[in-house]
C-alpha cells in the first residue's frame, strides 16, 4: 500500500485558511453598526433579491460575506435551528450565544474535516432591551467567535472599512440616518467609487418595533436619506 | 443531555447541516425529519373528550376582514375555560379563528403561524393568502385520525388577499374540505346563531367601525341562543377578542372599544326588550286601571 504524503498539520490548516480568506477577500463587503434604536446592517449588493442580510428570529439578524451558496445554506440552518427551539419551548428561549455558538461548532468542524473550508464569514446581531444588551457574534470561516461591540466590517474590504469606521465611528449611537450615513460614506471611500442607493441593501433591527425586530429600508427611504 | 443539542430534537450541527431543499420550506417537513415527537399526535385509542371552544365568526369590510370570537371553554356541561383566545393572527395579513378541541386546535394554530413566518423567512416572501388556505387546509386533514376520536378542530381563515386587494374567508370542515365564504361565516357551538343574526345585518361596504358593530351583535346573539357560547362577562371584565385586517396589516381592536360597544348593545336591546308593556306575559295579564 502507497503511503500517503505527509503534510503536517500546520501547512494544511494555513493552506486551508488561505484558500479560505481569498475567496472571501473576492466578494462584497457588509458593515454592521449599533445605532440609536438597535441594529443597522449596510452592505453593497446590486442585487435585490438575493440578501446578504436577513431575518432570523425575533431579535436576531445574520449577515454573511463570501460564498453565496455557503452562507445562504448556513442562514437556513440558522432558521430552522431557531424555530425549532422556538416551537420546542417558547420564543424567548432562543438567543444569539447558542445559535453562535452552534455556527461556531459547524464550521469549526468543516474547518477540519473537510476538503474545502467555507468560503464565508458570517455574523450573528441581536438587538436588546437597552443597547447595552445588544449583541453582535462575528463568526469566521474556521469557527472562531468573537463578541462584538460598535461596528463590524466584513467581506473584501474589511480592514480598510475597519481602519475608516475605527477613526468616523462616534463616540455617541448615531441617528438611523447618521448610521446609513455613516455606512454610505465608509462604502464608497473604500471602494472609491460611485454607489447608486439601489446598490445598497440596508435592513434593521430596531427595538422599537413589535415582536419581529427586522425591517430592510427601502431604496425610496435610502434615496431620502442619501440625498 | 447533548450539549450540542439547543433544538429540543436534532444535535445543533446536524440541522445546521442539512441540504437547503432537504426539508424546504417548509416547517412541518422539517419536523419530520428533525423531531417526529413534536409533531401533533394523530393516532389516538378511543373517545376522548376534552375542552371545546365555542364560536368564531368572520366578517368582510370594504378594505378587508374582522375575525371574532367569544372567550368560552366548555367540557360537556361545564365551563372549563373563561377566558380562552380563540382568534389568533397567523401572519401580519391573516388570522385565524379556532372552534372545536381546544388542546389540538392551539397546537394546529402554533404550527401553522411557524409555518407561515418559516417559510416567509426562508423564501424571502409571504405566502399567498390562497397557500396558506390550503396549508391550513392540509393540515386539519392530518388531524382527521384524532377527529374521529372525538378531537374535531375546524378553524375559519380568514385574512387580506395583497394581490386581489380585498379580504376573504375560508371555512373547513374535519376532512380538512375547504369551502370559501363571499361575505361571512361563523362556525362552532353557536355558529347558526350567529349566522342568523349576519344573515341580517350584514351589507356590502360596511365600513369597519359598522363591521365591528355588526361582529359583536352576531355573537351577543349567539351567546343568548346557545349554552356553549359566552357572552360579555361584564361581573369579571372578560370581552370577546377580534382581529382586523386589512391591506395595512392585522390590528388587534382594542378592549376598550369592544366593551363599549356590548354595553351600548345591551343598552339598546334592554330598551327594546324589558319596556313592561311589551311583555308577552304582562300582554295577558289585565292592565291595572289609571
Amino acid at each position: 500500500m502507497a503511503n500517503p504524503y505527509y503534510v503536517s498539520p500546520e501547512q494544511l490548516m494555513k493552506d486551508k485558511a488561505d484558500y479560505a480568506r481569498k475567496g472571501i477577500a473576492r466578494g462584497r463587503s457588509v458593515i454592521v453598526l449599533e445605532y440609536a434604536d438597535g441594529i443597522i446592517f449596510i452592505a453593497e449588493n446590486p442585487s435585490a433579491t438575493l440578501h446578504k442580510v436577513s431575518e432570523i428570529y425575533d431579535r436576531i439578524a445574520f449577515a454573511g460575506v463570501g460564498k453565496f451558496n455557503e452562507f445562504e445554506q448556513l442562514r437556513i440552518g440558522g432558521i430552522r435551528l431557531s424555530e425549532m427551539k422556538g416551537y420546542s419551548y417558547s420564543r424567548e428561549d432562543v438567543t444569539a450565544k447558542a445559535l453562535a455558538n452552534a455556527y461556531s461548532q459547524s464550521l469549526g468542524n468543516i474547518f477540519t474535516a473537510e476538503m474545502k473550508p467555507y468560503e464565508c464569514e458570517i455574523l450573528v446581531a441581536a438587538v436588546g432591551e437597552t443597547s447595552e444588551a445588544n449583541e453582535l457574534f462575528h463568526i469566521l470561516f474556521d469557527g472562531s467567535v468573537s463578541d462584538r461591540q460598535g461596528w463590524v466590517a466584513m467581506g473584501g474590504q474589511a480592514d480598510a472599512l475597519g481602519a475608516y469606521l475605527k477613526d468616523k465611528y462616534p463616540n455617541k449611537l448615531p441617528a438611523l440616518k447618521a448610521a446609513v450615513q455613516l455606512g454610505d460614506d465608509a462604502l464608497r471611500n473604500v471602494e472609491a467609487r460611485d454607489m447608486p442607493a439601489e446598490h445598497l441593501e440596508v435592513a434593521v433591527l430596531d427595538r422599537n418595533r413589535p415582536r419581529r425586530k427586522f425591517r430592510r429600508l427601502s431604496n425610496q427611504e435610502l434615496v431620502t436619506i442619501l440625498k | 443531555m447533548d450539549p450540542m443539542d439547543t433544538s429540543g430534537g436534532r444535535r445543533a450541527g446536524d440541522i445546521l447541516r442539512m441540504p437547503v431543499y432537504g426539508p424546504g420550506s417548509s416547517f412541518t417537513d422539517l419536523l419530520k425529519t428533525a423531531a417526529p415527537d413534536h409533531l401533533p399526535a394523530t393516532k389516538l385509542d378511543g373517545p376522548i373528550h376534552a375542552p371545546e371552544g365555542t364560536t368564531v365568526l368572520a366578517v368582510r369590510f370594504s378594505d378587508g376582514v374582522i375575525v371574532a370570537g367569544d372567550r368560552r371553554a366548555t367540557e360537556g356541561f361545564q365551563i372549563a375555560h373563561r377566558s380562552i383566545e380563540k382568534v389568533f393572527a397567523a401572519d401580519d395579513m391573516s388570522a385565524v379563528a379556532i372552534a372545536g378541541a381546544a388542546g389540538p386546535a392551539v397546537e394546529m394554530v402554533r404550527l401553522f403561524q411557524t409555518e407561515l413566518e418559516y417559510y416567509e423567512k426562508v423564501e424571502g416572501e409571504r405566502l399567498t393568502l390562497e397557500g396558506k388556505a390550503n396549508k391550513l387546509s392540509q393540515m386539519i386533514r392530518a388531524n382527521l385520525p384524532a377527529a374521529m376520536q372525538g378531537l374535531a378542530v375546524v378553524p375559519l381563515f380568514a385574512g387580506y388577499d395583497e394581490g386581489r386587494r380585498l379580504g376573504r374567508i375560508f371555512k373547513y370542515d374535519i376532512t380538512g374540505g375547504r369551502y370559501e365564504e363571499d361575505d361571512y361565516h361563523a362556525t362552532g357551538s353557536g355558529g347558526k346563531d350567529a349566522r342568523s343574526s349576519l344573515k341580517k345585518r350584514f351589507k356590502e361596504g360596511l365600513t369597519r367601525a359598522e363591521c365591528v358593530k355588526v361582529a359583536i351583535e352576531a355573537l351577543f346573539d349567539a351567546a343568548d341562543e346557545d349554552v356553549g357560547t359566552g357572552g360579555p362577562d361584564l361581573m369579571r371584565g372578560i370581552f370577546p377578542t377580534m382581529v382586523a385586517i386589512s391591506g395595512e396589516g392585522s390590528v388587534e381592536i382594542a378592549e376598550d372599544e369592544i366593551k363599549d360597544l356590548f354595553e351600548e348593545l345591551i343598552g339598546e336591546r334592554r330598551e327594546s326588550m324589558l319596556l313592561p308593556d311589551t311583555h308577552a306575559v304582562d300582554v295577558r295579564r289585565a292592565k291595572p286601571e289609571k
